[in-house]
């Protein structure tokens, strides 16, 4: 038997979005509203932005790699309105249209979940033929849709459906419960679900197909998405990370969900290293999909700052985990950072268990990490609703206790931060704002660029599902290979 | 501010100060807790 540990790393990252004004109203926060004032919809509509502006908004070009994060601290706010210029196809990954979503949508429905009115599945069948990850088969998947009398029925039923609708409104389609009763089978929870698993498999696609990576070489899958996949007897049970195997070819693959909040895809990448390093496999990817519940969730501020609803993308990540090939950044397991049970809940005793403590350990200071991904959270989203600037909260903390240290003065506190941090740019899309939108220009930097070190550190809200007061975290190092 | 004898809502935040560490603090001041949440605004 091999006795020797393999050194995980990270072989390639990929990233998806897909810009969905169409289903900004199936938001939590805003699906509420609308059932108290059906005239927020109108509301809505009026701030919802063209995809055209979604492609060029700097945040989103930052997520798919196109521009470095540290680039939009030099741009002009807001950044929205830099529009009309961008790339739907950048380094890390594309910014797909409502329309083809839905019928990616479609493709990925193994249950006739979703109709689509037979106009409107023709018009886009040219669009998803042309792209790059679309098979024979899935445009056979997509078919030939349902007429508009059908979808009248379907929503004047017992059990209503969903309409689906475009930004501007017009109805393309409907999304069907699966169930009479069971709230866990209702249509806007498989709405969900289903966009969950369609942008966790277009970045997996993504992945494989440009890192040239055979499907069938994948063992294991690791789905670290927050949706609650299960019926009325298991609520939450999973499995989404074999339904995104499944999809995504991996014909010898099988896997497991790992859940933890926004904490969850380090968590997941934890495992995946371990795995890795014990030879259980030779690849492991870790998956996220999208947090539909999110989209809108600050429309509010936005509405009454009289700027466009910028919760409007979905988002998905797909990572490869793999052994050392002598280039890709190293996995650093034994950096491994955790927020214990004993720790306590303030922030001081967090960050001491993910940046201080790990930092101890292996024999570095805080100056030795290039960068910090933390909380990523785009500030032009969270700040007209009142929330602060998340990212630069925490670098503040983190910098606290460099000063504590005695490794900087408070007044380089700033400093600090400008230099080891990064201008939040994610999408507020649950688990993939924390720490991972940072990876694919982690892996750019640390393969062929100037970065040495970067650590990732997330936190997970436990306590919003009230089975403990607590909240989580993890960190792990990743640093230049060779 | 004198707390001692103080009835305390603690709303706290999972990026900023959280509910049970306002709690704690308050408490150990001689304050009486009757609510404590945390919430996570992103």
């Amino acid at each position: 038997m091999q006795q020797m540990t393999a050194q995980p790393v990270i072989r390639g990252v990929r990233f998806f979005l897909a810009h969905t004004p169409g289903l900004v109203r199936y938001g939590s926060k805003p699906s509420r509203d609308i059932d108290r004032e059906p005239a927020v919809v109108d509301t809505l509509q009026a701030h919802l932005r063209g995809y055209a502006d979604a492609v060029a908004y700097p945040p989103n070009q930052a997520f798919l790699g196109a521009i470095h994060p540290d680039t939009l601290g030099s741009l002009p706010t807001p950044w929205f309105r830099h529009t009309g210029c961008g790339e739907r196809w950048a380094p890390h990954g594309e910014i797909m249209s409502e329309e083809e979503f839905y019928g990616w949508l479609k493709i990925a429905d193994a249950f006739n979940l979703v109709s689509l009115e037979a106009g409107f599945a023709a018009s886009i069948r040219p669009a998803l033929a042309a792209h790059p990850l679309c098979t024979p088969a899935d445009l056979e998947q997509l078919g030939t849709g349902v007429s508009q009398a059908e979808l009248d029925a379907r929503l004047a039923g017992d059990v209503p459906d969903l309409p689906i609708f475009l930004r501007d409104g017009s109805r393309i389609g409907c999304f069907h419960a699966a169930h009479e009763v069971d709230a866990t089978l209702a249509a806007d929870v498989l709405l969900e679900n289903l966009a969950c698993k369609t942008t966790a498999v277009l970045a997996m696609r993504t992945l494989l197909a440009q890192e040239h990576i055979d499907p069938l070489a994948i063992p294991y899958v690791l789905n670290s998405g927050e949706e609650a996949v299960g019926d009325r007897y298991q609520r939450g049970g999973g499995n989404l990370a074999k339904a995104v195997a499944e999809m995504s070819g991996c014909q010898a693959a099988t896997g497991v969900d790992i859940k933890g909040f926004c904490c969850g895809p380090l968590h997941a990448l934890a495992v995946a290293g371990g795995l890795v390093s014990a030879r259980v496999f030779p690849h492991v990817v870790v998956v996220g999909g999208c947090a539909l519940s999110k989209l809108g969730m600050k429309y509010r501020g936005h509405v009454q700052h009289d700027q466009p609803i910028l919760e409007d993308v979905l988002a998905a990540v797909a990572i490869l985990v793999s052994g050392d090939d002598g280039a890709s950044p190293r996995l650093r397991l034994d950096s491994l950072g955790r927020h214990t049970v004993a720790a306590g809940p303030s922030q001081k005793a967090i960050f001491q268990q993910l940046v201080s403590e790990p930092l101890q350990r292996l024999g570095l200071g805080f100056g030795d990490i290039d960068k910090y991904a933390t909380e990523l959270h785009n500030p032009e989203v969270t700040e007209p609703a009142g929330s602060g600037n998340v990212p630069l909260l925490n670098y503040r903390v983190i910098a606290g206790l460099a000063a504590m240290r005695k490794e900087i003065t408070p007044a380089q506190v700033p400093d600090f931060v400008a230099a080891h941090g990064m201008p939040g740019f994610s999408p507020t899309q649950g688990h993939i704002a924390s720490a991972v939108p940072f990876l694919g220009h982690a892996v750019d930097g640390l393969r062929c660029g100037d970065l040495q070190r970067v650590l990732l550190l997330a936190k997970g809200s436990l306590f919003l599902g009230r089975m403990t007061q607590m909240a989580d975290g993890v960190s792990l190092l990743l640093e230049r290979n060779g | 501010m004198q707390l001692q004898g103080k009835k305390i809502i603690a709303l706290g935040e999972r990026d900023g100060i959280q509910g049970s560490a306002i709690a704690q603090c308050t408490a150990s001041a001689g304050a009486e807790v009757v609510l404590e949440v945390t919430h996570c605004f992103v």
